[in-house]
């Protein structure tokens, strides 16, 4: 029972920390704004630290809750299939690679942020049958490499501030 | 704490690996769409910058677009979805040439006799279909 408590508080904690980043992401102004796609993904820093401190469940709950939020607080329902189908597939990436332990930290969450992008251009792929968003692909799979090495170096920092497993 | 080094010295040979990969994937990607783009369906022809026609790719037609006061002849032939000029009276016959086009942006141009011949998809465009 009262481990029950404890994961819901924690789960609630962590969601609430991944929708301010996702907020701080919006208030920042794009750096491409013709590339919509193309974004730091500060919330997954949350994701990158609750799979190497917590654990895989956590990271997938706090993820798919946080995209449920944000869509009905700031976005719409075509935003809403992008994301959870980058989120899927950038989950799905990062808990193999963490499990494999063949990665770094940085390591993780650079695949995590290319299989983001990809997951999401897949989805725009299937809802609009565009070819030329294949061209896309190659600018996200750039941008996907910059994000992950910077929400990487700051989950990495934070995992190291908190040594020990969150129980 | 040697183990601990040894894990994070492999860590960051595989992150490198991971880098690399990805990289050469973007650029395989680049090269694949430049070279193997998706296949429009119909081809527009403009004559002076200004649109002439637009014929189906699904269909096969040869057609004689005559410019300049019907003194030049670019001869357009639609094929098994590939569109090509076969024959015309331009000087440097480097239309002629041209391989057949079939990709969607694919373009074919004739400078001497100011005809461009461009592969699109049709409904990207409002322009009528198959004119003839
Ligand atoms: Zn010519």
């Amino acid at each position: 029972m009262n481990n029950k408590i404890k994961t819901i508080t924690f789960t609630g904690i962590f969601t609430a920390l991944a929708i301010i980043l996702a907020y701080v992401e919006l208030l920042i102004p794009p750096l491409f704004p013709s590339l919509p796609g193309i974004k730091m993904g500060l919330p997954n820093i949350i994701i990158v630290f609750l799979l190497y401190r917590k654990d895989a469940t956590s990271a997938i709950f706090v993820s798919l809750i946080r995209i449920l939020l944000v869509t009905m607080l700031f976005s719409n329902a075509m935003a809403f299939l992008y994301s959870l189908a980058g989120a899927v597939l950038s989950l799905l990436i990062m808990i193999l690679l963490r499990k494999l332990n063949l990665l770094s930290v940085v390591g993780v969450s650079i695949a995590g942020a290319v299989a983001h992008n990809i997951g999401q251009i897949l989805m725009a792929m299937l809802l609009l049958d565009s070819s030329e968003l294949g061209f896309y692909l190659i600018a996200l799979v750039f941008s996907g490499i910059i994000a992950g090495v910077f929400v990487g170096l700051c989950g990495a920092l934070l995992i190291k501030k908190f040594p020990s497993k969150l129980h | 704490m040697e183990k601990q080094k040894t894990t994070n010295k492999r860590h960051l040979r595989n992150d490198i690996i991971l880098v690399a990969v990805l990289l050469l994937f973007a650029i395989a990607c680049g090269i694949y769409l430049f070279f193997f783009r998706a296949t429009g369906d119909a081809v527009k022809v403009t004559v002076n910058g200004k649109p002439y026609a637009t014929y189906s790719l699904s269909e096969n037609r040869e057609v004689n677009i005559y410019t300049g006061n019907n003194k030049q002849l670019n001869r357009l032939i639609v094929k098994d979805g590939k569109a090509f000029i076969e024959t015309a009276t331009c000087p440097d016959k480097i239309c002629a040439e041209h391989r057949a086009i079939f990709r969607d942006g694919e373009s074919i141009v004739c400078l001497p006799n100011r005809v461009v011949v461009t592969v699109i998809k049709s409904d990207k465009t409002d322009a009528p279909d198959a004119v003839t």
